[in-house]
């Protein structure tokens, strides 16, 4: 709840930063120096937020449009790459942070735009990344072996240039997956739906982890490897190219970085479909039987809304863009296994949408990037000081307790639903509308009246 | 004449015994006519053994394992429909809560163990430290679900119906994890295992056949399915003949009119999750004695299951999460047995998860209101 005196004081630095070409300077010179900083320190996690909060600023300061959409250019394309191959450990947390960015805009459209809420999100970026892996392995030519057992030599079933067909067919099949589940859960309201989403997310891994047998479609617990890459496209692997980003970075290019750098633009071009056709929802006529939905069914049906044909909408919209992004994932890791669609990754995308804000596009961005930095940056660097902790004769202060002695279970990285589980909490106590709360929904939670200056109501009076 | 009353013998004794062997008996039936039938229908398709000879030899096994697994489900469901009940809205948490009690119970048992007081195998001590060991952990879990309620829950009340739920998913997962950071510090592993010691493991026979082998019961399973039949007929007569109970059943049929009636709401709702940790945690140490071996994130598919044996029943009844829990439990034994035989191994007991959340989806279809339950609007 944003408080009068938290709107002044927000607004005194407003104007303060919005002064003359202040706002440019400031952008301008952050996109620098994070720049510098990362591209000398190689896995800082300072660095990589100056760099980071380039983005942030964009969206705040007041700056002309054409200056925001040239800096976001030059950092995408110009920066990100260069960088990235340089210090590769930056692509790998940018690629993540854009795979779950997408992930997390497609939960949004079911849960913040519709109000499902859909705790199996995970199952249909399964479905996206099965597929793939099914048909993009040596999977299909050996469906009668037990898993293991396979000859090195069995041949793969399709070129690789078929991925570009499965990235369509990812999407399909996942949206007709959404579809079928939707079909008969959602006359279901709230909570019922809730579990029985996590019931299907949870059946989708079993299925995974169980049809090795009787024809070895998953492989089981082990997961399928490999998984083909589709071959680079001309752009990336032309001379000229490869040698002035070596010059660039200070080293040859390999293929393998060319593939980091590839599939960083292709998520980062999902990414890009996903917000437009999410705003572009948003705003049209079933965006608004959505908000409808969301906030009163019964009077949604009265006003002529198709209750189950939007329900099925959204499902099917979320569900398409898992799907594209599983098949992304499918063929970024050339392996997936089970394990990568638990309920605790379903969890972790939910936890970015309610910490950015549940409807709000930036804020799901920005959601998603805080949890894949805090998760994947902030907990392993905890993680490596711990055990080098161990590895020296000190001791724990007050207590006296060897840090030698601590147990090796206690691995920070390993301690994400910690993490996730406080963040859910506290948010929905203190800021159930999130970091970047969505213009409606702002109002909605906060009961903000048109009058700047009203006491807002105490948020448990905000909706029976 | 004189007015017919209901002696209080019969009510908190008589017909709550009367209505579980109901229970047991007709899904018990019902399941063993279906999988008998099944198994006559499918005798030509294996050639190697006679499926039905097989199917029932092992039926008595399989339905007393489905019982005790069961009553397991059916204590814990009670967490899940108490809390319903009062608040309309699905207590997530009430898995760790199972599971902080289960890890309680057996870590008070390890202690014991280590203090050399739990050798002696023979006479009443191991009975007696197993109820020790359910009260503590009872003592725990209650007091850890009021707490979460008091910290998590409270300051949501009113809030749109979602938001609380999330919030109950934040608190099971910080749990977990929490969980599991006090057993690496204080212990270095996060598995916790019930120290061996009584005859629990023993078996008592109950039944001789001429030829064969005999029908035989675990100590164990007999001592589960005491003590979840003792506890809750506990319940049944807090919930229907003390005054706190007629307060809970007045909060859960209208808040607002109970408040105005005097009940002190917030304390009432407090006392419902008490009532429901507790009886969560003595099923976590039930269900370590039944499956010896816990960790912090044991309680995430009993806890589920427990759900949709709540749902099944009728959320929100107590005598309907009795029959889900009975039903789900053997329907559960029944799956994982014989789906691997019937489909001679291509489909194994991995796929009773499955059959729970199938359960839940076709309830959740035909019968939202479950098996027991009246039909009732959402509130909003």
């Amino acid at each position: 709840m944003t408080t009068s005196a938290g709107r002044n004081w927000r607004q005194t630095l407003g104007g303060w930063l919005n002064r003359g070409a202040l706002p440019y300077a400031l952008i301008f010179g952050v996109l620098i120096l994070g720049t510098y900083q990362v591209y000398e320190s190689p896995r800082s996690l300072m660095a990589f937020l100056i760099l980071m909060s380039t983005p942030v600023l964009v969206y705040y300061l007041r700056v002309k449009t054409w200056f925001k959409v040239a800096m976001l250019v030059a950092l995408a394309v110009g920066v990100i790459p260069v960088v990235g191959v340089r210090n590769i450990f930056y692509l790998e947390v940018v690629f993540q942070i854009c795979v779950f960015a997408a992930l997390a805009l497609g939960l949004n459209i079911v849960v913040g735009f519709a109000g499902l809420l859909d705790l199996g999100y995970v199952a249909f970026y399964a479905v996206g990344a099965y597929s793939w892996a099914i048909f993009g392995s040596k999977q299909l030519s050996i469906l009668h072996t037990v898993p293991g057992a396979a000859p090195a030599s069995a041949p793969f079933a399709l070129r690789p240039e078929w991925f570009w067909f499965f990235l369509f067919a990812g999407v399909a099949l996942a949206g007709l997956t959404g579809l079928l589940l939707g079909l008969p859960v959602l006359r279901l309201k709230g909570d019922y739906l809730a579990i029985v989403t996590l019931g299907f997310g949870e059946v989708i891994r079993v299925l995974a982890n169980n049809l090795d047998k009787p024809l070895n479609l998953t492989n089981g617990p082990q997961g399928i490897t490999p998984i083909q890459r589709p071959p680079l496209p001309p752009a990336f692997i032309m001379q000229p190219v490869e040698a002035w980003l070596g010059a660039l970075v200070g080293h040859p290019v390999t293929d393998a970085e060319m593939y980091n750098v590839f599939f960083y633009f292709m998520a980062l071009a999902v990414i890009l479909i996903v917000i437009l056709v999410a705003r572009r929802l948003d705003d049209s006529k079933l965006g608004r039987a959505w908000t409808a939905i969301r906030e009163d069914e019964t009077a949604a049906v009265a006003m002529g809304i198709p209750l189950v044909r939007a329900k099925l909408a959204a499902f099917a919209a979320g569900a398409s863009f898992a799907g594209c992004m599983g098949v992304l994932l499918a063929a970024n890791r050339t392996f997936v296994s089970p394990e990568s669609f638990s309920f605790l990754q379903s969890i972790g995308v939910l936890t970015m949408v309610i910490l950015g804000g549940v409807g709000s596009i930036p804020g799901v961005l920005v959601g998603a990037a805080v949890v894949v930095i805090l998760n994947i940056q902030v907990l392993q660097s905890l993680s490596s000081y711990l055990s080098q902790l161990r590895q020296s004769d000190a001791v724990i202060p007050l207590i006296n307790f060897p840090w030698k002695d601590l147990s090796t279970q206690l691995d920070p990285a390993k301690y994400q639903k910690f993490l996730f589980g406080i963040i859910l909490v506290v948010m929905m106590i203190f800021r159930p509308a999130g970091i970047i709360p969505a213009e409606r929904r702002k109002r909605e939670l906060a009961r903000e009246e048109p009058v700047e200056d009203e006491t807002p109501a105490p948020p448990d009076k905000a909706k029976a | 004449m004189r007015q017919f009353t209901i002696t209080p013998v019969y009510r908190y004794l008589l017909l709550p015994l009367g209505q579980m062997l109901v229970f047991i008996v007709g899904s018990g039936v019902v399941l063993s006519v279906f999988i008998v039938s099944m198994a006559y229908l499918l005798r030509s398709t294996v050639t190697d053994f006679d499926l039905v000879q097989r199917t029932l030899l092992i039926l008595p096994q399989v339905l007393l394992n489905g019982i005790t697994i069961g009553f397991v489900y059916a204590t814990i469901a009670l967490g899940y429909t108490m809390v319903y009940g009062v608040l309309e809205f699905i207590n997530f948490a009430h898995s760790e809560v199972f599971m902080v009690g289960g890890v309680v119970g057996v870590e008070l048992l390890s202690y014991l163990e280590a203090r050399g007081l739990l050798q002696d195998p023979a006479g009443p001590m191991p009975y007696v430290w197993i109820t020790v060991a359910v009260l503590f952990a009872m003592v725990a879990s209650g007091a850890l679900a009021t707490l979460i309620e008091r910290v998590a829950y409270r300051p949501l009340r009113g809030a749109p119906r979602l938001v609380p739920l999330i919030s109950a998913i934040g608190v099971s997962f910080f749990l977990q994890d929490a969980a599991r950071f006090i057993l690496s510090v204080t212990t270095g592993e996060f598995n916790v295992i019930i120290p061996v010691f009584g005859k629990f493991d023993d078996f008592v026979k109950i039944y001789q056949p001429a030829s064969g082998a005999p029908f035989q019961v675990q100590i164990k399973s007999l001592m589960v399915i005491g003590a979840a039949v003792a506890m809750l007929m506990g319940l049944n007569y807090l919930v229907n003949g003390t005054k706190i109970g007629k307060a809970i059943r007045a909060v859960a049929q209208d808040r607002a009119s109970a408040s105005l009636m005097g009940i002190n709401v917030n304390f009432i709702i407090g006392i419902t999750f008490l009532i429901g940790g507790a009886l969560g945690g003595a099923a976590g140490v039930l269900y370590a004695l039944k499956f010896t071996r816990l960790d912090p994130f044991v309680g995430f598919f009993p806890g589920l299951k427990a759900f949709t044996a709540a749902v099944l029943g009728g959320i929100g009844n107590l005598t309907g999460a009795l029959l889900g829990g009975l039903v789900l439990g053997l329907l559960e034994s029944f799956g994982g047995t014989y789906l691997s035989i019937f489909t001679n191994g291509a489909f194994g007991a991995e796929y009773k998860d499955i059959l729970a959340f199938a359960i839940l989806i076709l309830v959740l279809i035909f019968r939202p209101s479950g098996l027991l339950g009246k039909q009732v609007g959402q509130k909003a």
